[in-house]
């Protein structure tokens, strides 16, 4: 049961999508969004689930949460069949909707949590530990009198992610919980939850379109395109497959030739328009070096580094590989 | 060995699983009861939080008592240039108005909210009700839970009030069983509306202009009496939307009027069974229409 803690056997959903196509007639068109998807993941574990928009990671987590209910498949979660039974299963799982918040809205953030205690029947000594833990690491304690519309779109996450762990889930859903995000308020919410992980081997599965995300969190990568499961394994090993390159975007004084550094720096140009210049350089490698290289050798004005997307890696995946369909 | 291993199993859980609770939480609990329960905690909280501002809910809950005042006003005016509307006087009037408005007041206050389940299907806020532990229509019906529908109540009770003292009624035990009986099954068929309009909006999330038509058009209607509509218009009202035993039979037995359509008289204690027959058809709609949500996502 540990090492199987969340089971999916060929795992299908179905949707039955109508169009328009004049006044009256209406064309019926199936659209599979998860098309036979099979994964374990064992308690405690840590897994990113990623894909290009609309690959079919939300509609696999609303089949997870109970939300939805698949239309093929086997899918167990810690034992529960969350279609039948969703409520037993909401006792025991938490979920974070990145686009949207699971408090309410008009209501300061302590009513949400003290609805929560009552309604999930949480012990008053186990809600006020967790709360506590939630407010320190989260740094909450000065948003908890603010009615939840008022709160930026990090506070907001950080208090959902505190609402979602009130009743000591077993495991945690998160949908994209840092898209929007400024760059202080993902690096606290990536340092919580490799703590929370780490000390209460919370299972965690998370929908991402940022790689840094999986980086610093998840051993365990899964990226799913197609509604199909296109790759299961460890980050370093998808890097691999899509040999992926961050690209560091350098404005020049002048318009100059292509770059050329020494060779120790696996760098590249791939891209000069005018006075700017693209250079490509292993997703795995530092960037800092090659700055410094560039800043003493070349009159900069201004640069910037772009992470690779998870569009990118996937066609790179099967521009590498074109056999590979599915896993 | 079986037993060796279930007791370790239990050991470790105590000790490492802080989250043991939850068995208990949910163990063996009545879907029912938990969705009353849930209900009126998130009903306290919204009360709780519209009492913070007292000074504001005076004033909307006064507001919400004017603007329906105005509707009786009008009624009382036309009554300045007749008698009797229908073969009615103003107090008849008044019973027919006051034990309507009244029901619908108590429905609209409890269930009104179920409306806005269109806007949560479209914006995908219901999702974020699907992974909580309590049904959801506890939820949705709860949800903004406005206490200054007791205007509307306020006004509804008053009119009542009005009827009974003015109205020369010959009165028995049974006719005053029936008063708070038309008030309560009325209010649960209309509740039965509401949610049966939600669950349409399932499938046609802007459907809940359709739902007004019937709890507010037919609260509209059944403040006059049924002789100055067309008879085909009764017949539709009593035996589709049997809303007219919100308050026209049981009102028309305490009046000691003949029925519309020939009914026979005993027609006028049927509320509760209607009221019940409507809750069960209501029930079933929301269960096909939540059914329906979850397999389509929208």
């Amino acid at each position: 049961m540990d090492s199987d803690f969340i089971e999916l056997d060929g795992v299908e959903k179905v949707f039955d999508v109508r169009r328009r196509t004049g006044f009256l007639r209406r064309e019926r068109r199936e659209v599979r969004a998860v098309d036979g998807i099979s994964f374990r993941v064992p308690r405690g574990e840590m897994v990113g689930y990623i894909g290009p928009n609309g690959a079919g990671k939300s509609t696999t987590i609303k089949m997870l949460t109970g939300i939805l209910t698949p239309s093929g498949g086997r899918l167990r979660v810690a034992g529960i069949d969350p279609s039948r039974e969703r409520t037993k299963l909401a006792h025991r799982i938490g979920v974070v909707f990145g686009q949207r918040t699971t408090l309410w809205w008009d209501l300061p953030l302590r009513d949400s949590y003290r609805l929560m205690h009552r309604m999930y029947r949480i012990p008053d000594s186990r809600f006020r530990e967790n709360l506590d833990r939630c407010v320190e690491l989260l740094d909450l304690a000065e948003l908890l009198d603010v009615p939840v519309r008022q709160l930026s779109l990090g506070q907001r996450m950080r208090g959902d992610i505190a609402a979602a762990l009130l009743h000591d889930p077993e495991v945690l859903y998160l949908d994209e919980p840092t898209i929007g995000l400024d760059v202080i308020s993902k690096a606290k919410v990536r340092g919580f939850l490799r703590e929370l992980n780490a000390e209460r081997s919370t299972t965690v599965l998370l929908t991402t379109h940022d790689l840094t995300d999986i980086e610093q969190l998840c051993d365990r990568v899964m990226v799913i395109d197609h509604g199909r499961l296109v790759y299961d394994g460890a980050l370093a090993g998808l890097h691999e497959v899509g040999e992926s390159e961050r690209t560091l975007v350098v404005d020049l004084e002048r318009e100059m030739p292509p770059i050329e550094l020494a060779s120790d720096l696996a760098v590249r140009v791939v891209r000069v328009e005018g006075p700017r210049q693209w250079l490509a350089f292993p997703a795995s490698a530092s960037a800092a070096p090659l700055v410094a290289r560039l800043a003493a050798e070349h009159p900069l004005v201004d640069l910037s580094v772009r992470e690779p997307d998870i569009e990118a890696v996937i066609a790179k995946m099967y521009a590498a590989d074109p056999s590979r369909q599915a896993v | 060995m079986a037993e060796a291993e279930v007791e370790a199993g239990a050991g470790r859980r105590d000790v490492a699983d802080p989250g043991a609770w939850r068995e208990d939480a949910f163990a063996g609990r009545s879907r029912l009861l938990e969705g009353v329960r849930a209900y009126g905690l998130i009903v306290a909280m919204w009360m709780r939080s519209t009492m913070a501002y007292r000074a504001s809910f005076v004033m909307t809950t006064v507001g919400n008592f004017v603007a329906t005042a105005f509707d009786f006003v009008t009624i009382m005016l036309m009554f300045t240039h007749v008698d009797a509307l229908g073969g009615y006087t103003l107090p008849e009037i008044a019973l027919l108005y006051g034990a309507s408005a009244t029901a619908f007041g108590l429905s609209d206050l409890l269930l009104g909210s179920v409306e806005r389940l269109g806007r949560r299907v479209r914006d995908g806020t219901l999702d974020t009700l699907l992974v909580r532990p309590v049904p959801v229509l506890a939820q949705v019906a709860a949800d903004r839970f406005a206490l200054r529908r007791l205007g509307r109540i306020t006004q509804g009770l008053l009119v009542l009030g009005y009827a009974l003292v003015t109205l020369d009624i010959a009165w028995t035990p049974l006719k005053v069983v029936m008063l708070p009986l038309m008030v309560l099954s009325g209010a649960a068929v209309f509740g039965a509306v509401f949610v049966a309009g939600a669950a349409f909006q399932f499938f046609a999330q802007d459907a809940s202009e359709v739902q007004n038509a019937f709890t507010y058009g037919g609260t509209t209607v059944l403040q006059y009496p049924p002789s100055i509509f067309a008879k085909e218009l009764v017949r539709g009202v009593t035996f589709v939307v049997p809303l007219a035993f919100v308050s026209w039979l049981p009102a028309l037995y305490v009046l000691g009027r003949d029925y519309p359509l020939g009914l026979p008289g005993w027609v006028a204690f049927l509320p509760p069974v209607v009221a019940a027959l409507c809750w069960a058809l209501a029930s079933l709609a929301w269960r096909t229409g939540l059914r329906a949500y979850r397999s389509t996502g929208s």
